[in-house]
């Protein structure tokens, strides 16, 4: 297996907003297909390591970085790279679900549509298949031309969630997406995850510990920046080598 | 405690009333203005009065139709020169509110904004008018163009300013680029705003008088070439009311009630732009 590319790779990646360090030597990688969980207090710098897979860190005028993060093999931060095709490649889905205040046709058909993906024609196909796939179709089916304000607050995550996949990204990032819903709508979107890692590498932001032990393949511990520990998520949370991660596992501190 | 509650109550109720009295007299101005025009112009106004030009002198009848095509078609030309620059103006600054750029077209609107009318009129007299060799509706629009922009800029701004972040990111992180997110999910969203801060900048500058004194200058006939010296309600407003006839005051009454109408018109629009479809996030 020498010329095994994993999905992402993290090679002593740091990143600074101005003088302060978020970020430190962080080196990781995540094969193709699989599910990997961060975990770590608030604070840790987990959302910005995920902001800096498709670099929307650059919004933050004094972010510096160093190291290297890869996706497929291609490091994110060559001078040629086009953030349109990173992002494209790179799905994202945020910790308050985001949609727009369009119908909820229009939130699913915008990426494709403007990025070109199809013809025309296949778009309401398109549409239909990643709803279904986020597990919405059959909520929506009947009012696909209804404002996507007016759904629920698990609904909406769902339709963010086919929205990001309508753009068929390789790496899917998910910064705590459960985080502001109930467990039910909760449970619909592990179960989502776990469907999905079929088709797609997940990286998943969490604060909470049974949804990394559920749904993760591998999990890394975040602390102060640093990844304390990373691993197949079954020795993380039964057999860890560090005391801060088995610490934080076993509630405490964090 | 059953006192101090009583009092406490009593205070509530006498805050309310105050605030409630100084409202009326807020709002009173507008329904004298109102009343005056209605009592004074409505009856002059008929049919003939939005679809005729001036009578002779000495004569009665005829109509403002000069004046409401003038007033439309300068704040037409106005609002093509003025909206998509006071937009555009808007929505770079509230975009990328730190760089040099926004900072110094800030700084020049609030200028802009402080400006009178008047000295607005002059630049465009100086600019439009004695290059051209004579008066024209175009000067006017002009005018009222440079009223418009730094308005329509700065209510821009705030709206544009209130779109959640987390709308910016997710279109972003969908493989827009910045202009893109900008203009198809930040403006989208906060077009029901935009709208209502067009219209109020229509609005505000309908009535303006002071910059076409001396650009759009006036006429007594109809005119629909804008390079050409043209009336509009407030200058046939003013022209009629310091004129010496009876009938031409009976006619600066009346040319006022329509101008009052037209503004609250636009005002009644923006209300009904106000309503989206789709909601905000607020």
């Amino acid at each position: 297996m020498t010329d095994w590319i994993p999905a992402l790779e993290a090679r002593g990646f740091g990143l600074s907003y101005g003088s302060s360090r978020i970020l430190e030597e962080i080196s990781f990688t995540v094969p193709t297909g699989s599910v990997a969980a961060i975990i770590g207090p608030s604070g840790c710098g987990k959302s910005t390591f995920l902001r800096s897979v498709n670099r929307l860190n650059d919004l933050v005028p004094t972010t510096s970085y160093d190291g290297d993060l890869l996706i497929e093999g291609v490091s994110v931060f060559r001078p040629d790279t086009d953030l349109v095709d990173l992002r494209l490649q790179v799905g994202m889905v945020f910790q308050r679900p985001n949609p727009f205040p369009k119908s909820i046709y229009e939130n699913v058909a915008y990426g494709p549509r403007l990025n070109r993906l199809g013809s025309r024609k296949d778009l309401p196909t398109l549409v239909e298949r990643c709803l279904q796939r986020a597990a919405l179709w059959d909520e929506v089916k009947d009012r696909l031309h209804e404002s996507a304000m007016g759904l629920s607050g698990g609904q909406q995550q769902r339709l963010c969630i086919a929205r990001a996949l309508a753009n068929e990204p390789q790496v899917l990032l998910m910064d705590e997406p459960c985080s502001a819903l109930d467990p039910i709508a909760t449970q619909r979107i592990e179960e989502l995850i776990f469907e999905l890692k079929q088709q797609y590498t997940i990286i998943i932001v969490t604060h909470n510990m049974q949804q990394a032990a559920r749904v993760s393949d591998s999990t890394g511990f975040f602390e102060s920046g640093r990844l304390i520990e990373y691993g197949p998520t079954e020795q993380i949370f039964t057999a860890p080598t560090q005391d801060r991660t088995e610490a934080y596992i076993t509630g405490r501190f964090g | 405690m059953i006192n101090s509650r009583r009092v406490r109550r009593w205070t509530s109720n006498l805050m309310v009333g105050v605030v409630g009295l100084t409202v009326l007299i807020g709002i009173l101005p507008l329904f004298l203005i109102l009343g005056t025009l209605v009592v004074k112009g409505a009856g002059s106004l008929n049919l003939a009065f939005f679809l005729e030009t001036p009578a002779p002198v000495g004569e009665t009848g005829g109509g403002v139709a000069h004046a409401i095509v003038g007033t439309l078609l300068i704040v037409a030309v106005a609002c093509l020169m003025g909206l998509p620059i006071g937009l555009a103006a808007g929505i770079h600054a509230a975009e990328f509110p730190g760089t040099r750029l926004s900072r110094a077209t800030r700084f020049l609107a609030d200028v802009m904004n402080g400006t009178p009318s008047i000295v607005v009129g002059v630049f465009a007299w100086t600019w439009v008018v004695a290059r051209q060799g004579h008066f024209s509706g175009l000067a006017g629009s002009v005018a009222l163009a440079l009223l418009m922009i730094p308005m329509v800029m700065r209510t821009t701004e705030e709206l544009i300013l209130l779109v959640p972040n987390a709308l910016r990111e997710a279109a972003l992180a969908l493989g827009y680029s910045r202009w893109r997110t900008s203009l198809t999910i930040v403006a989208r969203t906060a077009l029901p705003g935009l709208v209502t801060g067009s219209l109020l900048a229509v609005a505000r500058i309908a009535g303006e008088t002071a910059p076409l004194l001396f650009t759009a200058l006036g006429s007594q006939f109809m005119r629909t070439d804008v390079t050409q010296p043209m009336s509009a309600l407030p200058l046939a407003v003013f022209a009629y009311a310091t004129g010496p006839y009876e009938e031409w005051h009976r006619l600066a009454w009346a040319s006022a009630l329509v101008l009052i109408l037209l503004v609250l018109f636009l005002s009644l629009l923006t209300r009904l732009a106000t309503r989206s479809r789709f909601g905000s996030h607020e």
